[in-house]
């Protein structure tokens, strides 16, 4: 029992982890945009691709599309091992 | 706009308003329970809910009013765009999963599973009511003002007309109608977009960078790079604290997590929704750079003065009559279905949490709760037609704001913090969202937005449009300094249950 409820709470402890990192980068790459955008209006507009881009648009592209790539790291990892992390537990009580 | 555009507007928006009552009276058919009338009997699938959380949260203002934006000040709207998508994986990795194992139709069921009920069930419903009621007024006036640009409707026909319509959707319906009006409107929504997008490229050789290159050329390198937005960092660091954590906390997106069958489809779910909408802010980019060069600022502000036309002028200049038509209506049908959505989550509060939790104590009979919640749906209509003709003409984009301040405050750390940490009390939790919707309130109202453009008071007392910076970690720390001086035995004993339920769900929650 013991050993089981301590792997349980170990698989928990780590989605709570997992969760917590993920949002930590996911409010970096947010504030780092509104930083840069903030402070570093100079360095936001500076063009890129022959002047047809600034920095500041590929950074705030970028910061759009990690917010899916981020929840699909998480749904991935959540499908592959902490769903059968919990039906084993579910299973054994 | 013309007499043609208009005519196929009515149209379009006639055939919507059509087949989804006709889905109304399908779905009022199969609402028998409570469980049907929030909830949605659980039945709906990972892919439909993510449409339908998509569809709740891609409101007008995003749509036409961050294309304006874009179009008339150009990087600034991005920066909107950006904000406005990163509360949803923070709604992912932390609040979806619990969120549906825990509760049954509101985030006070969490809050409450091992907290005294009363008092967090009548905390919970005032800031839901508050944050319901602020984001109903920015959407009425939004709606009435541009529905009388479109369609060339008074503003009080189009408020009547939203009304009535979205009454009958959630009336009858409940929230199998509401989750289809979503799911419609979002696809009309991301399909009208990208069309439009795809038609903007196509005048670009598809290449988006040709698009930017000729929107600098028409209006200077400024348009690539930060303009007045963001003068003041601290400002928009608040803003920034307010939408990560306030998407988090809005009721009618917290609600949608109840109607999957379990954890896992409400984890997909959320995953769709995300993508779908970070798609969708960057089609709203370049419709916001294609209408500033192809339409030019000077016709879009000639046409209303935000901007909120671009994206339907742009429509109009690339696909013609019909195609204005078209984006007219789906403008209007997502302004619809935004407002089903909130009513129904202010009907929740009033009907499972006052009336259910704190009125009859948790004893009450079905049939007793659905006619609660019927008639609180009945009043919401009402209350959301008045308002809108009280605050007609008045400034309200910042109450969105104040929403979404209000939910980072008062409903995400009490929300948080009772999934999390054992010794979160009582009494913690209320005076965590008191503060949290008193303290936003206060703010606002001494903010430059209330108290000097709105009331004339002179200069603001408090520097910061929105409040968030303040606001969420003052409230934070109010849960937990009070939790830690009314120590409540009772709650950290339930913890463990609280835990066991979170992680296994409702069905089986006792393993070992």
């Amino acid at each position: 029992m013991e050993g089981r409820d301590a792997a349980l709470a170990a698989v928990l402890k780590k989605r709570w982890r997992i969760g917590a990192t993920l949002t930590a980068v996911m409010m970096l790459a947010y504030f780092g945009f509104i930083l840069l955008v903030a402070f570093g209006k100079e360095e936001a507009g500076t063009l890129l691709a022959d002047g047809r881009v600034s920095v500041g648009i590929v950074v705030g592209a970028i910061v759009i599309v990690i917010a899916p790539v981020l929840t699909a790291v998480y749904v991935r990892w959540a499908n592959r091992v902490y769903d059968p992390a919990i039906d084993a537990a579910r299973k054994r009580g | 706009m013309t007499e043609g555009s208009s005519s196929v507007a009515i149209a379009w928006f006639l055939g919507f308003v059509a087949i989804t009552l006709g889905i109304t009276y399908w779905a009022a058919r199969k609402t028998r329970s409570t469980r049907d009338y929030f909830a949605a009997g659980e039945a709906i699938s990972a892919v439909q809910n993510g449409f339908a959380l998509a569809g709740d949260y891609m409101s007008a203002a995003s749509f036409l009013g961050i294309a304006g934006l874009v179009a008339t000040s150009g990087f600034d709207g991005l920066i909107y765009s950006v904000g406005w998508l990163v509360g949803w994986p923070v709604i992912t990795f932390l609040i979806a999963e619990p969120l549906r194992n825990l509760g049954k139709y509101t985030f006070a069921d969490v809050v409450a599973y091992r907290l005294r009920q009363r008092p967090i069930r009548i905390a919970a419903a005032a800031s839901t009511l508050t944050v319901v009621t602020f984001y109903l007024i920015a959407q009425m006036v939004g709606a009435g003002n541009l529905i009388r640009l479109m369609f060339g409707l008074s503003y009080e026909t189009a408020l009547i007309i939203v009304g009535s319509v979205m009454l009958a959707y959630v009336l009858f319906g409940g929230m199998i109608a509401t989750t289809w009006v979503q799911i419609i409107k979002a696809v009309l929504l991301l399909l009208g977009a990208t069309l439009l997008a795809v038609l903007v490229l196509a005048q670009f050789g598809m290449n988006p960078l040709a698009l930017f290159a000729a929107a600098k050329e028409q209006y200077g390198t400024g348009v690539l790079a930060p303009g007045k937005l963001v003068a003041n960092p601290l400002e928009a660091i608040s803003l920034g604290i307010a939408l990560m954590f306030g998407c988090a906390g809005l009721p009618h997106i917290l609600m949608r997590f109840y109607t999957v069958p379990d954890a896992k489809t409400a984890r997909r779910s959320v995953a769709y929704a995300t993508s779908l909408i970070g798609f969708f802010y960057l089609v709203t980019f370049i419709l916001g750079f294609g209408a500033s060069v192809l339409v030019g600022r000077k016709a879009i502000i000639a046409v209303d003065a935000g901007g909120n036309m671009a994206a339907p002028l742009l429509a109009g200049v690339l696909g013609g009559t019909g195609f204005l038509g078209f984006i007219s209506a789906v403008a209007f049908a997502t302004i619809l279905a935004v407002v089903a959505g909130l009513t129904l989550s202010g009907a929740a509060a009033l009907a499972h949490d006052l009336w259910g939790h704190v009125v009859r104590k948790g004893k009450v009979d079905e049939r007793e709760q659905l006619k609660v919640a019927r008639l609180a749906t009945v009043g919401l209509a009402v209350l959301a037609i008045c308002l809108g003709l009280v605050f007609q003409g008045q400034n309200v984009a910042f109450m969105v704001g104040l929403a979404f301040s209000i939910a980072a405050s008062a409903n995400f750390p009490a929300l948080l913090l009772s999934m999390l940490w054992r010794r979160f009390s009582t009494r913690g939790a209320v005076a965590s969202m008191v503060t949290g919707t008193v303290s936003s309130l206060v703010l606002i109202t001494l903010s430059p937005t209330v108290w000097k453009d709105l009331l004339h008071n002179g200069e603001a007392i408090i520097p910061l449009k929105n409040p968030g910076i303040i606001t969420v970690p003052l409230s934070f720390l109010v849960a937990i300094v009070v939790s830690l001086l009314t120590p409540e035995p009772e709650a950290q004993a339930g913890f463990d249950a609280a835990q066991r339920r979170m992680t296994f769900g409702p069905e089986d929650s006792l393993p070992g």
